[in-house]
């Protein structure tokens, strides 16, 4: 939204005094003031409430400065990335990103860092809201099965990402080891209507994008920053559908946004919405009405927004592929009573016809293009599966199916293709990786996955199995329908 | 250790589990080869040298601790194992049901692995030999270049739950050796020679043998990046920890004549 009648309350260490004195001068209070954050107090011990994401902990609000206790356990788990697609993440607590903290400034922290007696791997954690070496990594580099105890204060206000900092580093942060830890200022944040933690990654598998099955972490991919994988909250999905976050009309939104990596800057932004304010990298820099905001790569923001109209806002990277083609899109859904002054939907739909310009040519009849009639016999599949393969198969499998020896395997008498007609569909719809053998020839090569329909996929197969000596089997594409929603 | 000490150990061992100590040894032709952390200077050389097949299993543990009480697990002493020392087993002198016999014996210590080994009148690997050996796939003596080789030991890195599976079940290597890689972590003589302060970023300024070894894990070199994994988990180790992922096996030198 565009309003601009917010005055950003500054938050920070330079006017936390000027800022306790007003509060004395209207309660009367004698209230403290510190020069530094080293020298606040802490009162009592309590234990840190914890969430996993979308989720935050209850605001600090006015509480003062405390020991507070921070319990998390490392735990190496399989998870689903999207449908079908299994990865071993590495998590903080159990999720992608691991558990929010939520702080005070001047809390002393101690953090129990408990590494599952089940896990492979030693790990540690380094968070960026410790003011010491490593940010807490050399103290907590803990073997599996045990825990290690370390304590710290917080000093400076702001929104920190915290990561898991044991070699290869960079693997066990693509593999999901990272978190956010707010510290409020001494006040707490204003007051908003709902809050929520969102953290950005990427993941670099083995297979590409949408291989199915259990994928493994791709280290060659990682160091080459060619991300399968751009997900919100470690897998696709996490924010959209039923797991989307949700508002009313009126409220305003506070999001907690980090980005994780290992390698990827995030554009953040959501579509139809305008950030009415930004704390700028989790810091005390605030912008107001910004349309995309980025996140560094560990590093956040703090994003409100007051969302005025109903309906599904997506958040999006703005490197929009990583959106629609690897995953990093989710959803604020937002109820309540349309407010047409502000956004009135499509109101008509009128023909337009520019004066002196080319007439607009609409599609003829109606008529399906020649590729997307289906065969209506034996005959026809044959001719058409005969125009699909010189388009799409002759490169390679050459003329006659002859293949290139050392390189293509031979279509033609061919008994690894005769052997099994599902695993031949296969081939064509899912393309085919690593060694196989042919008429006694082994082959190791690369057949990508070929994007034809169903009717595409029957007529060229019944052609290839009709030809060269070959088993002269008829496909269907109910055949190939079978094999397609099989996989 | 002194003398009159290590000459009991020995006699008090002397008598016991020799049954196996030669039959399940293959030999290891020594050699030289660079290591993960090294450069061309550090080269290591291994001389020949006997190294089990399998890794020490459940029921080999169970015969050593019935000889000797001293490592059952209610009385153990606590400086030389800590509080997970064979946390499964049902009792001192049984592991239960829970526990397959022939899987690799785990949550031992290295205190305890090593006098296991001693008691066999055999020791421990240095990690150099260790990982001389573990550089062999099913055909070549070194093929940590192998993109399957790398691939399948970071597999293993990432399959939860490895632990309870039998000895054997994974590939035989070149050298005869099975299971180094695919079942459990493995102690090593000397598994905290290697400085990983645990800030693993700081090591790679600090002098220390991984200096070249956090540097070269870059896009040359992806073969370290799994080696790199296990000298991480060998630096977060204390001799007295016993962790359910990591077992033990034992060597013998070769007596030349």
């Amino acid at each position: 939204m565009k309003a601009n009648r917010f005055i950003p309350k500054k938050i920070g260490l330079p006017v936390l005094g000027l800022f306790g004195l007003l509060l004395a001068c209207k309660q009367e209070a004698p209230e403290k003031l510190y020069t530094s954050s080293m020298e606040i107090p802490v009162s009592a011990e309590m234990k840190a409430v914890l969430t996993s994401p979308p989720n935050v902990p209850p605001p600090t609000a006015k509480r003062s400065a405390k020991k507070l206790i921070v319990d998390m356990e490392i735990l190496e788990q399989e998870g689903e990335m999207t449908n079908g697609v299994k990865y071993v993440y590495w998590t903080f607590g159990g999720t992608v990103p691991g558990s929010f903290i939520r702080t005070k400034i001047g809390d002393e922290v101690e953090f129990h860092l408990k590494n599952h007696p089940d896990n492979k791997l030693p790990h540690n954690i380094d968070l960026h809201a410790v003011t010491g070496p490593g940010g807490g990594a050399e103290s907590s580099f803990v073997a599996p099965g045990h825990e290690k105890v370390f304590s710290f204060k917080v000093l400076n206000p702001g929104l920190y990402v915290y990561h898991c900092a044991t070699a290869p580093v960079g693997m066990h942060i693509a593999n999901g080891m990272y978190g956010l830890i707010l510290v409020e200022p001494e006040e707490g944040l204003p007051e908003v209507d709902k809050e929520y933690y969102i953290m950005q990654g990427d993941f670099y598998t083995k297979g590409a994008n949408g291989d199915r099955g259990l994928q493994p972490f791709d280290m060659q991919k990682a160091v080459d920053e060619k991300a399968d994988y751009v997900v919100f909250n470690g897998k696709v999905g996490a924010l959209t559908g039923d797991n989307a976050i949700t508002a009313n009309v009126g409220e305003t939104v506070r999001l907690y946004v980090g980005n994780g990596g290992p390698n990827l800057v995030s554009s953040f932004h959501v579509i139809g919405e305008i950030f009415d304010r930004v704390h700028v990298e989790g810091g005390n820099l605030m912008n107001e009405n910004v349309q995309t905001t980025l996140i560094p790569a560990g590093g956040a923001a703090i994003i409100e927004l007051k969302v005025e109209v109903p309906g599904s806002f997506i958040l999006v990277d703005h490197s929009i592929f990583r959106a629609f083609n690897k995953g990093a899109l989710g959803m604020l859904k937002v109820q309540g009573d349309e407010n047409e002054a502000v956004y009135s939907g499509e109101l008509r739909d009128d023909i337009y016809l520019p004066e002196g310009g080319g007439i607009q040519k609409m599609p003829s009849t109606g008529e399906v293009p020649e590729s997307e009639i289906p065969a209506k016999s034996m005959v026809e599949r044959m001719e058409f599966g005969k125009q699909i393969y010189m388009q799409t198969c002759f490169a390679c499998h050459q003329a006659e199916g002859q293949g290139i020896p050392n390189a293509f395997p031979p279509l033609a008498q061919s008994d690894y293709l005769n052997a099994d007609v599902d695993r031949a569909i296969d081939i064509v719809l899912h393309g085919k990786t690593g060694e196989i053998t042919v008429n006694g020839q082994k082959y190791n090569s690369i057949m990508t996955s070929q994007t034809l329909s169903d009717d595409e996929v029957a007529n060229v197969l019944t052609y290839v199995y009709n030809s060269w000596g070959n088993s002269k089997k008829e496909i269907t594409p109910a055949m190939v329908q079978k094999v397609r929603n099989g996989k | 250790m002194d003398l009159y000490l290590k000459t009991t150990l020995i006699l008090a061992c002397s008598l016991a589990l020799r049954v196996h100590a030669q039959k399940d040894m293959v030999p290891i032709e020594g050699g030289t080869y660079i290591p993960l952390y090294g450069v061309d200077s550090t080269a290591v050389t291994i001389q020949d040298f006997l190294m089990d097949v399998y890794p020490v299993t459940n029921a080999d543990y169970l015969q050593f601790v019935k000889k000797f009480p001293e490592w059952q697990k209610s009385r153990v002493k606590r400086l030389f194992a800590d509080g997970n020392y064979l946390v499964g087993w049902e009792k001192d002198d049984a592991f239960g049901d829970g526990i397959a016999p022939d899987a690799p014996v785990t949550n031992v210590s290295w205190f305890a692995a090593k006098k296991y080994c001693e008691c066999q009148n055999k020791r421990l690997p240095t990690v150099d030999e260790w990982e001389y050996v573990a550089m062999a796939d099913e055909e070549t003596a070194d093929a940590r270049k192998k993109a399957s080789y790398n691939q399948r030991i970071l597999d293993w890195y990432e399959a939860p739950r490895s632990f309870d599976k039998k000895i054997g079940s994974t590939f035989k290597n070149y050298w005869g050796v099975y299971d180094l890689h695919g079942l459990v972590w493995e102690w090593t003589l000397d598994f905290n020679s290697v400085l990983i302060s645990g800030e693993s970023r700081k090591d790679v300024d600090i002098d220390s043998n991984l200096f070249c070894g956090s540097a070269a894990v870059g896009a040359s070199d992806l073969m370290n990046y799994a080696a790199f994994m296990r000298y991480a988990f060998r630096g977060s180790m204390k001799a007295n920890y016993s962790i359910k992922n990591l077992g033990f096996r034992c060597v013998k030198d070769v007596i030349k004549i």
